[in-house]
């Protein structure tokens, strides 16, 4: 009676990522202190809070550009570990896009797209080239596949860096400020396509101050400062009730500019 | 001041000496891919993490830079085949090229490696890519363009080293002049006939590096 068919649980009921009292040191400083944090799959999680507070190192444990040093992460179902295998499988389901976009200057946008889809999950120049201009198409910047990233302008390459990161089928996408290097006139065309994304279903994590954004797709926006998530709500909760004070006051920072 | 100049012995021994160019610039080829193959490797064994291998490259390139080639070379001739090693005088001098240039180039190639951002190398591994392969397709190239042109002049200094190997009678174009200077006596016209080859290849090896940089090292920079 082992193999009757199960109903798999609604796609937003799974843990899509787990953190279990995630601990990561910088020598004597303690950056992440206990993190517990459950994403369903679908999910779009908005992190905000003062710089220094944790919220770019969260997400880069996720897919081990830091270690951490106590604690579990679960992505997927599969559990991190130190070894390169669960590493390289965990970064296969997880994309990433940075602050400063990160794309590689030798490369034109093409080749910066099939590189990784190439060398890690084995595709022919074909298939990568064909996935990548449907996502170069996507990102709303296909006409400039022969360009190197030096003649893009800001907006662009960051539009470039998420479908490029896309090009692996991650399951997870992690944004770390996507918007923060960016001039004020393309900021909004990088988070129209982040809207478009999280529209689709992506399960997304955003480390972003961009509030507008939060209220738009977030499904729960997660405060954190010294280490530590203070508070976690959807974002009409978030915005409008904070409960913590350090909350309110940073909420009365940020949105004191716009 | 009663010289008179005689380019008879230079005319006469042109065929080989324009030979022996040949040989040197064998020479300095040779040198040079192994250098090359020395430099990134070495930089990728230093840079590999192990603290004892890291060390092993660090002494490597303290031992060859802090010692005169001509003993380098002469290590190489005389003290190897004491160890069954027994090499002519061509390969050994290509082995003592190169791996002299080998040790400066990690140290040039490592500069060029460390000008290159963090960033270049998580957004690498985030796409999955593992160690070697970020530095072979992600950082390697960008950080050859940096130091390309402290990289070439070191070649250029390799190509004129060749003619230290005729300390060990490889086949080359000061062993070559040497010999036609002790027939003839006429050491002002031989050495500046060859200082004049010297120079054109130097010119010439340059123009090549500057092909090879706008053919594969050239892409839009901010």
């Amino acid at each position: 009676m082992t193999n009757h068919a199960t109903t798999p649980p609604a796609a937003t009921d799974t843990p899509m990522i787990v953190m279990e009292s995630v601990e990561k040191w910088y020598g004597g400083f303690k950056a992440l202190t206990g993190i517990n944090l459950s994403v369903r799959a679908g999910e779009k999680i908005v992190l905000c809070g003062p710089s220094g507070s944790g919220k770019s190192t969260l997400i880069r444990c996720i897919n081990h550009l830091e270690a951490y040093e106590k604690g579990a992460i679960r992505v997927d179902g599969i559990t991190l570990g130190d070894d390169s295998s669960t590493i390289d499988a965990v970064r296969r389901e997880v994309g990433m896009v940075f602050q400063n976009f990160n794309l590689f200057p030798h490369l034109t946008v093409l080749q910066n797209c099939t590189l990784a889809p190439m060398r890690t999950l084995r595709q022919g120049r074909k298939e990568a080239e064909a996935t990548a201009r449907r996502l170069l198409d996507r990102v709303k910047i296909l006409e400039q596949a022969d360009k190197y990233p030096a003649q893009l302008s800001g907006g662009q390459q960051q539009r470039v860096a998420i479908a490029r990161a896309l090009c692996m089928g991650p399951k997870v996408m992690l944004f770390d400020e996507p918007t923060s290097a960016l001039d004020p006139e393309m900021v909004k065309e990088v988070l129209d396509t982040m809207v478009a994304l999280a529209e689709e279903g992506m399960t997304m994590i955003c480390v972003t101050h961009e509030m507008g954004f939060a209220r738009q797709v977030a499904d729960r926006v997660i405060f954190m400062a010294s280490g530590e998530i203070v508070e976690e709500a959807p974002p009409e909760v978030f915005f409008s009730k904070p409960s913590h004070a350090r909350t309110k006051q940073f909420l009365g920072e940020i949105l004191r500019g716009h | 001041m009663n010289y008179t100049l005689d380019f008879l012995p230079v005319i006469d021994g042109l065929p080989s000496l324009l030979a022996a160019c040949l040989g040197t610039l064998g020479l300095a080829l040779g040198g040079m891919i192994l250098a090359i193959i020395i430099g990134v490797g070495g930089v990728m064994l230093r840079d590999s993490g192990i603290r004892q291998v890291r060390w092993l490259v660090i002494a490597f390139v303290e031992l060859i830079r802090n010692t005169p080639f001509l003993v380098q070379i002469y290590f190489i001739y005389f003290a190897l085949p004491l160890a069954g090693i027994r090499l002519d005088p061509t390969p050994t001098a290509i082995i003592a090229l190169g791996i002299n240039g080998g040790a400066y180039a990690i140290e040039i190639i490592r500069g060029g490696v460390q000008s290159i951002g963090k960033g270049q190398i998580e957004a690498g591994l985030a796409l999955g890519l593992h160690k070697t392969q970020v530095f072979r397709l992600i950082v390697l190239k960008p950080a050859l363009r940096a130091i390309y042109p402290s990289l070439t002049s070191q070649f250029i200094l390799l190509t004129l080293t060749t003619s230290v190997a005729s300390a060990i009678a490889a086949y080359e174009l000061t062993s070559v002049a040497q010999r036609i200077e002790s027939d003839s006596f006429r050491s002002f016209e031989v050495y500046g006939a060859v200082t004049l080859f010297y120079l054109v290849m130097s010119w010439l090896l340059m123009r090549i590096f500057g092909l090879i940089q706008s053919r594969y090292l050239s892409y839009p920079v901010k």
